[in-house]
Formats: C-alpha cells, sequence, structure tokens
C-alpha cells in the first residue's frame, strides 16, 4: 500500500510539466537553426533557451523522476510507510525554489553560459545557487533512502534487501557522490567569482571537477530505467526476471564504473596528461559490462513470458510476446535505442576516435539518443505503470499510449541520426546559425531539417503523453492491486553480503575516484599560474 | 559477513579484479603507450610518466631567441580588477582638470563635434588601454602621443574615469537589432566574422572593448581600414585585423554607417 501518493505524484507532476516546457525549447533550437528559419538577430536568446533546456533536462527533470520513483519503491518494495516525509516535502520545496531562482536569470539574459557552465564564463549567481538548491534538494532524498533501508535492515535482520530497493540505493548513493565534483566547482571557483570574493578562476580545474559529475550523471539518469527493466517490465508482461543476482551485479557496476570515466570529455583539453585519458578511456569501456549483462538478462526474462505465453522456436518465441502491452514496447524500443546509442558512444570513449567527432552535432545526437531516447521512454513506462496506482483510476487510452510510444521512438530516430551524420561531416555545436548557403554545407542543411521534423514529432508525443496522464485524473475510479515487482526465476532467500549491501561496491567508487582524479585535481590545485580572470556574461565589461 | 575479509571472495574478487584492471590500465596510459610514441623529447620510464601524467615541466628547450616583433605591440593586460585599485589622490575630479587638455578635438564635456571620437560615458577600461597603447606607441599617433606621454599612470586611470563619468549620448533607436545590418548581428560564420554586437555591446560586451554608437563615422571607418590594412596593431591577439581584413568593402561601409547613426 502507498502512502504517499501525493508526493510522488507531486515530483512526477512537476517533472513532467517541466520537461513539457523544456521539450517546446528544444524544438525551437534546432528549427531556428535549421535553413528552415533566418538567421537569429540575437544569438544569445538561443543561449539562454540552450542554457534552460540544458537546465531543465539535465538537473532537474531526471532528478525528479529519480525522487518521486525513489520514494514509491521504498514504500512499495519495503512494506514499510516512509520514513522523513516531511524532510521529503523540504527537498522538494527546495527543488522548486531552486529552479525558479535559476530560470529566472536565465530568461532574463544574465546567465548564457550552458548548463555545463563554461567557467572562465560567470554568469549571474542566482543561476548556479539554483542549482546547488535543487541539488541539496535531491541530497534529502538520498539521506532519506538510506535511512529507509537502513530501518528496515535492522528490523529485518539477514533477509535479502528487495532488488528494487537494493538499486533505488544505489542510485542515490551514485548521485550524491557524482553530485560533489560540480558542488566543488560552483562552491570554490564559480560562486566566489560571480560574488566578487575572488577575481581568477582555473578553468582547467574547473572543467576537471565538472567531469567528475558529467559523465555519472547520465548513470544516475539512467537508473530508474534499469530500475524499470529489471522490476517492473517482466512482472508487467507476464514473465519472471532471468536473475536477481545478475541484476544486482548489474547495479553494483555501475556504481564502480560509472565515476572513474569522466575525463573522457576532455580528451581535446590540455590541462590533463595523455596517461589518464587513456585510464579513463579503459574505464570506460567497462561500463559495456553492467550493460550487456543487463541487456542479456532482460532478453532472457522477456523469453521466459514468451515461452510461459506458448512461444516456440529459437527466434519464434519472439511472436508470442504481449505487443501491445506498453512495457513490452516502450522496453523494445529502448533496446534499439540504446544500441545504436551505446554504438556512437563506443566513438565518443575512444581517445583517438573521438578526436574525429569531438565538438561536433554528433555529440548533441550520442546524448540525445540514450537520454532522451533509451532512458526517457522508460519514464514514459514508468509513469504510465505507476500512474493507476497513484490515482487509482485506469488509463483507458492504451492505443494512444502505444502511439505515443511509436511516436517518441521514430521522432528520436529522425531527430538523432540526421544529427549524428551533420556531426560527421563536421558540424561544430554550440552554434546559434550556420551559413547554409556556403559550398559544402548543403548536405549539413538537409540532415538539420530532418533533425527538424523528428523533433516535431518529439513534441505531439510529449503532448500525448501529458494529456494521457491529465486524463488519467478524470478517469473511472478503479481499485487497483497491490502494487508489485518483478519476481525472480529463483527468487534470493539468503544473499552473499556483498549483494545485500552496497558498502563493498561504494567503497570501491570512493577508492577509484581518488585513483583516477587525485593526481589531476591536486596537480591542478597547485597550478596558480592558471588561474585567470573570468569573462562576465550578460553584463556591462 | 562472515570470516576474515582477505578470505570472502566477494572482496578478493571485487577488490582484486579493479585493482588488476587499474594496473594494466596505468600500464598502457603511462609505459606503454607513450614508449610507443617516436619523440626525441621523452627518453625513459620516468619521464614517460611525468608527461603522460601532466606534470609540468619546461621540456622542450629552445632552440632560437623569441621573434622580436618588428613593431611595438601592446603590453596593457586588462582584468575585471585593473580599475579597482583606490585612487590615491585621484579620481574623476582630478581626470576632469587633466581633461582640459583634451575638449580642444573631444568636447567640452566628452562630445565631438568634429571627426574624433566621442568619450562621455565610455568604458574607463577601454579609454584607459587606448591611452595606455598612444603612450607606449603600440598605437602611434602624431596627435596624441605627444599629448599623453608624459602622464602618469594614475593620470590615464583619472582621465578614464573621468570619461567614464559622464552621461553618454545615445543614438535613438539604436538598440534594435533587427534594423542593424547582418555583419552587425549575425558576421559572417564562414569567414570567421564574429557579429560586431557580440563585443561591442548589443548582444555582448566585452573588456576593453569600447561601444561605437554612436562614433562619427569617418573615425570608425579610418579604423576599420587601419586594422584591415594592418596599420593599426594594438588589437589583442590581432583579433580586429583579422576581422577587419576579412570584411567586404560594402560590409565595412554597413557597419561604419550603422554605428555612426547615418543610416
Amino acid at each position: 500500500m502507498i502512502s504517499n501518493k501525493r508526493l510522488v505524484l507531486a515530483h512526477f507532476w512537476l517533472a513532467f510539466a517541466l520537461f513539457g516546457v523544456a521539450v517546446l525549447l528544444g524544438e525551437w533550437q534546432m528549427f531556428i537553426r535549421s535553413p528552415l528559419s533566418g538567421w537569429l538577430r540575437n544569438a544569445d536568446m538561443y543561449y539562454r533557451s540552450v542554457t534552460a533546456h540544458g537546465t531543465v533536462m539535465g538537473y532537474v527533470f531526471p532528478t525528479l523522476v529519480a525522487m518521486g520513483f525513489g520514494y514509491f519503491i521504498s514504500e512499495a518494495s519495503l512494506g514499510q510507510p516512509l520514513i522523513g516525509r516531511r524532510w521529503a516535502w523540504a527537498g522538494y520545496y527546495m527543488i522548486i525554489v531552486g529552479s525558479i531562482a535559476a530560470v529566472v536569470p536565465v530568461a532574463l539574459g544574465l546567465d548564457s553560459v550552458l548548463y555545463t557552465f563554461y567557467p572562465p564564463m560567470i554568469g549571474n549567481v542566482f543561476y548556479y545557487l539554483g542549482v546547488v538548491l535543487v541539488v541539496v534538494g535531491s541530497w534529502v532524498w538520498v539521506a532519506l533512502m538510506g535511512v529507509n533501508l537502513y530501518v528496515w535492515k535492522r528490523a529485518h535482520p539477514g533477509a535479502p534487501v528487495p532488488l528494487a530497493m537494493f538499486a533505488n540505493v544505489a542510485g542515490a548513493y551514485l548521485w550524491a557522490w557524482t553530485a560533489v565534483g560540480a558542488a566543488l566547482e560552483l562552491l570554490f571557483q564559480i560562486i566566489p567569482v560571480a560574488l566578487g570574493y575572488a577575481t581568477t578562476i582555473n578553468a582547467g580545474l574547473s572543467r576537471v571537477l565538472f567531469s567528475w559529475t558529467l559523465h555519472a550523471i547520465v548513470y544516475f539518469w539512467l537508473m530508474p530505467a534499469y530500475i524499470a527493466f529489471y522490476t517492473i517490465v517482466p512482472r508487467a508482461i507476464g514473465g519472471r526476471l532471468y536473475s536477481d543476482s545478475m541484476a544486482r551485479i548489474s547495479f553494483a557496476l555501475f556504481l564502480v564504473f560509472a565515476m572513474p570515466i569522466g575525463i573522457h570529455h576532455l580528451f581535446a583539453d590540455p590541462e590533463v596528461g595523455s596517461g589518464f585519458k587513456v585510464v579513463h578511456s579503459i574505464f570506460t569501456a567497462m561500463v559495456a559490462v553492467p550493460t550487456l549483462l543487463t541487456v542479456f538478462t532482460i532478453c532472457a526474462s522477456v523469453e521466459i513470458a514468451a515461452r510461459l505465453r506458448g512461444g516456440k522456436g529459437a527466434f519464434g518465441w519472439v511472436k508470442a510476446l504481449p505487443w501491445k502491452n506498453p512495457q513490452m514496447l516502450a522496453l523494445a524500443l529502448s533496446f534499439v535505442m540504446l544500441g545504436f546509442g551505446g554504438a556512437g558512444g563506443l566513438i565518443n570513449m575512444s581517445y583517438q576516435l573521438d578526436s574525429t567527432i569531438h565538438n561536433t552535432q554528433w555529440v548533441t545526437g550520442h546524448f540525445h539518443l540514450i537520454f532522451g531516447g533509451a532512458i526517457v521512454i522508460m519514464y514514459f513506462a514508468i509513469a504510465y505503470d505507476l500512474w493507476p496506482h497513484l490515482t487509482g483510476r485506469i488509463i483507458q487510452d492504451a492505443r494512444l499510449v502505444r502511439t505515443q510510444l511509436w511516436l517518441w521512438f521514430i521522432g528520436m530516430i529522425v531527430l538523432t541520426f540526421p544529427w549524428h551524420y551533420a556531426g560527421l561531416l563536421g558540424m561544430p555545436r554550440r552554434m546559434a546559425f550556420y551559413d547554409y548557403t556556403a559550398p559544402g554545407m548543403f548536405a549539413e542543411g538537409v540532415s538539420v531539417v530532418m533533425s527538424v521534423i523528428g523533433g516535431a514529432l518529439l513534441v505531439l508525443s510529449a503532448l500525448i503523453f501529458i494529456a494521457v496522464l491529465v486524463r488519467n485524473h478524470w478517469a473511472t475510479r478503479v481499485e487497483p492491486e497491490t502494487f508489485t515487482f518483478s519476481r525472480a526465476v529463483h527468487e534470493p532467500v539468503s544473499l552473499p553480503w556483498a549483494l545485500n549491501g552496497l558498502g563493498l561496491w561504494v567503497a570501491l567508487m570512493i577508492a577509484l575516484t581518488i585513483t583516477n582524479y587525485g593526481y589531476p585535481i591536486v596537480q591542478l590545485m597547485r597550478m596558480h599560474e592558471a588561474n585567470v580572470p573570468p569573462v562576465f556574461v550578460g553584463g556591462k565589461p | 559477513m562472515s570470516g576474515p575479509l582477505l578470505r570472502n571472495r566477494w572482496f578478493v574478487g571485487s577488490v582484486g579484479g579493479t585493482f588488476l584492471l587499474l594496473v594494466f590500465s596505468l600500464f598502457v596510459g603511462f609505459v606503454w603507450l607513450p614508449s610507443a610514441q617516436e619523440d626525441a623529447l621523452f627518453k625513459g620510464l620516468w619521464n614517460s610518466i611525468c608527461s603522460a601524467a601532466g606534470a609540468p615541466r619546461s621540456w622542450l628547450s629552445p632552440t632560437s631567441a623569441p621573434v622580436t616583433p618588428p613593431t611595438k605591440v601592446s603590453e596593457v593586460v586588462l582584468t575585471p580588477t585593473t580599475l579597482d585599485e583606490p585612487a590615491s589622490g585621484g579620481g574623476v575630479g582630478r581626470g576632469a582638470t587633466l581633461a582640459l587638455r583634451c575638449t580642444m578635438c573631444h568636447g567640452l564635456r566628452g562630445v565631438s563635434s568634429s571627426q574624433t571620437p566621442n568619450l562621455a560615458g565610455q568604458y574607463a577600461s577601454s579609454i584607459y588601454k587606448e591611452l595606455r597603447d598612444f603612450q607606449s606607441g603600440a598605437r602611434p599617433s602624431a596627435v596624441m602621443t605627444p599629448l599623453v606621454v608624459k602622464l602618469s599612470d594614475q593620470d590615464l586611470r583619472d582621465l578614464s574615469a573621468y570619461y567614464a563619468s559622464l552621461p553618454r549620448r545615445q543614438t535613438p533607436g539604436a538598440q534594435d537589432l533587427q534594423a542593424a545590418p547582418d555583419i552587425v548581428a549575425t558576421g559572417a560564420p564562414m569567414r570567421n566574422i564574429p557579429p560586431c554586437g557580440s563585443c561591442h555591446g548589443r548582444l555582448d560586451s566585452k573588456l576593453g572593448v569600447p561601444w561605437l554608437d554612436p562614433q562619427p563615422r569617418d573615425y570608425l571607418k579610418t579604423q576599420l581600414e587601419a586594422f584591415a590594412h594592418g596599420t593599426r596593431r594594438n588589437d589583442t591577439s590581432a583579433q580586429m585585423r583579422n576581422i577587419a581584413r576579412n570584411m567586404t568593402p560594402e560590409e565595412i561601409d554597413a557597419s561604419v554607417d550603422y554605428y555612426s547613426g547615418t543610416r
């Protein structure tokens, strides 16, 4: 029984409302820099929009989804009322205040620094304080997830921690540690300059600290999607999870390998030694292990469902799958996007191959396909699965739901495939306009127009998604069955300590952060000649 | 957990495996790949480790002395705090007295009626940089250099503060970027020309960069052409020379007309 429905719904609704606005900004950006539109007379409007789009989509939206889902998992899997509900609301209001504090100066043109901050550019301090408040609000959630699990473990000594909660807390701890990098950058580099207490900034150190956050944050975004793969989809399609242990190992490996790899974002940065770039490149490759474990385990789980439904043959069972079930559909579409996005990611993570696509539109195409595609489509699936349990009303529009998922998938492919291609042609990212009349730019113009069309499909899909959720609040009342997570083929009776707690994996995560980031950070901290004056944005010189 | 940690297969497996991976990747990144490079400057194991770690060192021994530029270059380093130092007995009032010698060309209150630049309300950092360059010869001028050559640094700071304090007179409607020529609002990306407005105001302002509206047409055109021909060289990192050289005569006229208000 879920007793904190209002809390969970509040998180999801704020997340999806902001998401709806940010999707519109994204499509406007795609349109305004395509050949379909004339050049912007004030390029800053573009950078304001990019900053707002990135801040909402990167910081606020996935954090709220992870938090809302986390509060739900805590009650539904542990079977105990959420401890610290007032704290949870306090964290929620912090995120609201932080989002407003961040977005208002961005809209006024005082903080066109993009969500990755890009020091030595410095904007109005309220943007940075707003982001800090969002992060602090989410740390309340991290603490509550830890406390709830701790209390449950004390009450159930030796009992296996439910998989959903194990993964949920892994995600929370990953976020807590990965956010430290950006927090250090903001507190010790950017905010003192923005407030006028410091007059120089070490841009190289700031970038290294941000890379600490920048890659692992992706795995924090990914956690709710993976939790849905393992604990919602097999149950929803009438199957069983193939291996509970494999799931736990995957989440543990994400915790370990998500962190010490962020320098692959800095392959072109001169302030980091090539040796560390190679080390981070190798560790990035290790992320393929939990990803492929997941693909294997989930495919096996799906096969179990198909065979239970009478599927036969080596591949014939695929036909027996419940393709009309939104969870099945979302999973399949997510895997296709994960496959293409992951394949493209192999280029980005390779120290050598990265130089062919570094800072081109390829990179933006890549992270939209992975995050906007593979992950966000699972956020939709989570919402569809949870909504009847939160509102006590059924989702009537099953066809509309399937249409929405298909539209999101098609839109994302049409958006990102040409986007990758434009990057291969050398089209740089972060530009407000391009001269498509120049010789050789025609092909880039065609691909950008295709992306505009893909973006329009995504806007349509997002509208349908929100409409389905809104309509649900007026739908027929039902008494939903008790919410359950997937059951494994072999349900754990007793687990080895390493798979029933996160201590070992958190320790490894911190140890690898020290080995892989320690020297570059200390070396840059000691390099005072690298401090440069800030470049103030949006103000008088 | 039962038994000692080092006998536990989960502990040994995870920590040992991670450690081996770390050692392997350190070997690849710090020893193997650097040793495969044919670089005469990186000989020896310790050298390759230090360079792969990014330890700063002066490993490139100079083979010849730096080339001395044939003309004087600007030595002014501007930061947001360059002009922050408290005036020692100086300030706007002292600057106003010193400015008496400037009134003949730059007007009684910094607004010129001839073809010399308007200074009223100009950014102090921009005035200060140009005065220093006139003084050092980085921006040679038969008129300005003799007038400033004997002034102290404090004099230049006070003059800059005085002119920055005067009210700026703007052309009505100059805020409108929609009406601005393309070169001002968008530049020409394929010729590496950023929009004028991205440094000189409207879109954004940069430290040490003056606003241009309104300035006299002849002055603006002369300066742009001087940058294009390379006869004016005191722009930081040759930014304006590279821009002006790539501008067409039509673009020069359009930008000059826009900023002088003679549209």
